[in-house]
């Protein structure tokens, strides 16, 4: 009995469906400030699913691509909170 | 998938369900709630707890596996050490566009550098 095999499809649904709703909420959402936050759910959330998938199948390479997405989705998230809060990002 | 002792294969398993509970009740609550500060409740406790759990069931298994890595380490301090500072950024950046979201008697509109870590009591 392989409990973690059993489970990783179910978690990795639980993981789409949360992708899912912070995408209808970043296309629904009303101030700007909820699609960065709806972006930034996103790219967490993708991260994990990264991680569940290189568990899935056994190899390390999708650890290299969750380091850059996580790396870049904070960069990115600064930037536009930066730009809600200055109206311009590199001062 | 290879064979992991039961005990293992147990912890792992209830760590990846519970870090994908916390992550879709956390988008539920993003997409559920009603104002901006209450939308950010959700994903940034939830989702940060969700991606740490999953994070350390693939420690685990990639230790038992005989190929422990300081990659999902890396990603776990990347992710607990930047979340926080996004959220908070986020909220700066919102408060700026609406002042109706700021607290009452809460900080000066522009404090300079540095000061602005004071809070009403």
């Amino acid at each position: 009995m392989n409990l973690l095999a059993t489970v990783l499809p179910w978690a990795a649904g639980a993981f789409t469906i949360a992708l899912l709703l912070a995408g209808w909420r970043l296309l629904r959402g009303p101030t700007l400030a909820d699609r960065i936050l709806a972006l930034d759910t996103l790219y967490v959330n993708s991260v994990a699913l990264l991680v569940l998938v290189g568990m899935y199948f056994g190899t390390a390479i999708y650890f290299e691509v969750a380091l850059i997405i996580a790396m870049i989705g904070f960069v990115s998230t600064v930037a536009l909170a930066k730009y809600l809060l200055r109206g311009d990002i590199i001062e | 998938m290879r064979d992991l002792p039961f005990m293992l294969d147990l912890v792992l398993a209830v760590l990846v369900v519970v870090g994908a509970a916390f992550a879709l009740v956390g988008a539920y609550g993003l997409a559920k709630f009603r104002d901006f500060l209450k939308r950010l409740h959700g994903p940034t406790k939830a989702s940060t707890v969700g991606v740490g759990a999953v994070l350390l069931a693939s420690i685990g298994y990639f230790a038992a596996a005989g190929k422990a890595s300081l990659h999902e380490l890396l990603i776990t301090l990347f992710v607990f050490m930047t979340a926080p500072v996004a959220a908070h950024l986020l909220v700066k950046a919102a408060m700026h566009v609406d002042p109706r979201l700021r607290p009452p008697g809460g900080p000066p509109q522009e404090s300079p550098a540095g000061s602005d870590a004071k809070l009403p009591d």
